[in-house]
């Protein structure tokens, strides 16, 4: 008598934030991926080849020859209303440039992955999040995530926001270079069929070429009409961030884990708040709680969206923290003028007049190692920018 | 400006059995659309559409012909149209194939000689190499036509451009050759001054499966510097002196096509071509000499080839 062997579906895995991010895009049932590969992106690349070749999912991939012609083709297919998805990093990104502006200013939902990553002259691979930032007015939604799990949902997410009929805008999800990207964590993952029929809809382009009403996308266009795309896509912007905090709640509701576009650690009491993005604000909760131990009332609000920007999320986290002293850590620099996150959130203190002292701390750009350790004695500094380790 | 529409010579079924003496009624490049006067591009591409009928899918690189379009909300375009970036056309045509899966509909891309030699022979490359099925048309009119007339690879020796204001001193770049190296099932050149033959040669690359090239040369009256009614006969002359070959080559297999069959066996002059167009005026005679022995090559060389 043969011994039947029953295969018990896993629940839970040990993966890359790459491979994470492959298996989300998977769930979410793309039906065209274009991808060039790039470190430290390339996992995802590999793995979206490997999955869709095994036959997971029935996908077409397109190996282009570079990332201009990613975004291109993803583009071609969602003007006809496919579900798309890339992936790139850093010179890839930049390479797209031209059509990240493309894709928004035309209203296609694209998903896609960047790894963060420092840019040349000099190659440095590491992370650095000047190559999203540098893009950040493309009109792309930008998402930045701190652990592997985050990343898997929160490409779950992307596509959700994206595809929604008030929104129709691209959106990027951000994951550190290798300090995401190349590290194993543990993943909790999603039931695919819960997702798929309780989370996320058909897709509808309602502009999506066809043939029963043919019509042309991208004509030339006036000053006039040019001004009201722009109103319209800004129109788009700000009801995403409605339509991001409905899809967090949702997530939580079906999944159990719990987003929102500020995470607040701690800052309830705090008299000093940590600030940032990423896998360095996940970080310095570590921070923080060596902080509190030594007496030092310490919080943490990590950003998890820079576009469309969490103003109010942010005044009020703000608000209702007495803190009197902001330590806002900037993985990447605007020479000439500064931290970007530290810039962005100042417009945001100014307009709700709100005046605390800031401390602009440049740290971790092209990969810098920065400890929990670290942010303790950032905590010390004073008013204006530094450049932590110079 | 007189549209050539049928030409008794023409009267033939070709060797795949198409009839090529019928065009189709319908329009598909509405009237009042804001190309120049007598621009030949657009007879090209009004039979090309003729040729592919109403289940097409069509993408346009950034090149007159997007001007041509006019300005939102309007289109001259009666077929579903994506507009694209220049260096991306043929990328985006892949991303239309891949969610546009079915066979029985088409997928064009038309660019420019400046989005097809130069700033997207990359992703041309690319789309080709992907056995991406499409028809991929360049249509060519030497120059940067869109920006008013700048030097492209295209360009041919001796013209004159905004930017060689002296006259081209390089080659035209040989573009049908480089696709041909890719081993692309079809590749085709054609004139809309023999429209027969152009729109033949789109329904044989539609019927192909895989990726598919037109290289056609739409002489332009006012970059040519030539008068508005003269577009199409210049296009012969073109044919005629040589200086322009009109073939298909199937699985790297070249058939030359009758009307360069006919010129090859008694071409008229090169300067018979070069001019009646301003655009070669300042071309010396030593230079035009040269142009001439550059033809008598490429006749030899096609001749040997083709065994005639």
């Amino acid at each position: 008598m043969m011994a039947e062997c029953v295969e018990e579906e896993e629940t839970s895995v040990y993966v890359t934030g790459c491979e994470a991010a492959a298996r989300a895009v998977i769930i979410a049932k793309p039906s065209v991926v274009a991808a060039y590969p790039i470190t430290p992106q390339t996992e995802i690349v590999e793995k979206l080849s490997l999955f869709i070749g095994e036959g997971r999912h029935d996908c077409q991939f397109i190996a282009v020859e570079s990332e201009h012609s990613a975004l291109s083709a993803c583009i071609g297919a969602a003007s006809c209303g496919a579900r798309t998805f890339t992936a790139t990093s850093s010179h890839g990104l930049l390479y797209m440039a031209e059509m990240l502006y493309w894709a928004a200013i035309a209203r296609l939902p694209i998903v896609m992955a960047n790894a963060n990553r420092a840019l040349a002259s000099g190659w440095n691979i590491w992370a650095d999040h000047i190559d999203s930032l540098s893009q950040r007015d493309a009109g792309w939604i930008q998402f930045y995530t701190s652990t592997v799990q985050e990343v898997y949902d929160t490409i779950l997410i992307a596509f959700r926001v994206a595809e929604n009929e008030g929104v129709m805008l691209p959106v990027m999800v951000n994951l550190d270079g290798f300090l995401l990207t190349h590290i194993n964590q543990p993943l909790r993952l999603v039931d695919e069929t819960l997702y798929q029929e309780e989370f996320l809809d058909e897709i509808n382009v309602p502009h999506a070429l066809n043939l029963d009403s043919p019509h042309t996308l991208g004509t030339l266009i006036s000053p006039s009409d040019n001004y009201r795309v722009q109103h319209d896509r800004k129109l788009g912007m700000e009801r995403a961030k409605d339509v991001i905090k409905e899809a967090e709640r949702d997530f939580l509701r079906l999944f159990g884990r719990e987003y929102h576009p500020v995470m607040e650690y701690r800052s309830d009491d705090a008299e000093v708040l940590l600030l940032g993005m990423g896998t360095l604000a996940k970080e310095a909760e570590d921070a923080v709680d060596m902080m509190r131990f030594r007496g030092i009332k310490a919080g943490l609000l990590r950003l998890r969206q820079i576009r469309p920007f969490p103003d109010d999320e942010i005044i009020d986290a703000i608000s209702r923290s007495p803190a009197e002293k902001l330590v806002i850590i900037d993985r990447d620099y605007s020479p000439g003028s500064g931290g970007i996150l530290s810039q962005e959130v100042k417009t945001r203190l100014y307009d709700a007049g709100i005046v605390k002292e800031i401390v602009n701390v440049i740290a971790g750009v092209g990969g810098q190692d920065v400890s929990a350790e670290d942010m303790m004695e950032m905590v010390e500094l004073e008013r204006g920018e530094h450049w932590w380790g110079i | 400006m007189v549209l050539v529409f049928v030409m008794s010579a023409d009267k033939f079924k070709d060797r795949h059995g198409f009839w090529t003496n019928t065009i189709a009624r319908e329009e598909y490049i509405l009237k009042g659309n804001s190309s120049c006067p007598g621009c030949t591009a657009m007879i090209a591409l009004r039979h090309i559409f003729k040729a592919a009928g109403p289940d097409t899918f069509v993408l346009v690189g950034a090149c007159c012909a997007v001007v041509c379009e006019g300005v939102y909300p309007n289109t001259c375009m009666a077929l579903p149209t994506l507009d694209t970036a220049f260096a991306c056309t043929a990328a985006m045509a892949s991303g239309v194939r891949a969610a546009v899966t079915d066979r029985g509909i088409n997928v064009i891309a038309i660019a420019g000689d400046g989005g097809t030699v130069d700033i997207g022979i990359q992703a041309l490359s690319g789309a080709i190499e992907r056995n991406t099925d499409f028809l991929y048309v360049c249509y060519d009119n030497e120059a940067y036509g869109n920006t008013g007339m700048q030097r492209s690879g295209s360009t041919p020796f001796g013209a004159s451009t905004t930017t060689t204001p002296f006259g081209k001193k390089e080659d035209k770049k040989d573009i049908a050759a480089i696709v041909g190296a890719h081993n692309i099932p079809y590749m085709a050149t054609a004139c809309p001054s023999y429209p027969m033959d152009l729109e033949r040669k789109v329904k044989r690359a539609l019927s192909i499966e895989g990726p598919k090239f037109l290289h056609v040369l739409t002489p332009c009256p006012p970059g040519w510097r030539i008068s508005a009614d003269k577009g199409v006969e210049v296009g012969r002359l073109a044919v005629r002196s040589c200086s322009f070959f009109l073939y298909e080559m199937e699985n790297r297999e070249l058939f030359m096509s009758k009307p360069s069959i006919d010129a090859m066996k008694n071409p008229i002059p090169l300067r018979d071509y070069l001019s009646v167009q301003g655009r070669f005026s300042r071309m010396s005679e030593e230079d035009m000499k040269l142009a001439q022995e550059k033809v008598n090559a490429n006749i030899a060389y096609y001749r040997e080839v083709c065994g005639i």
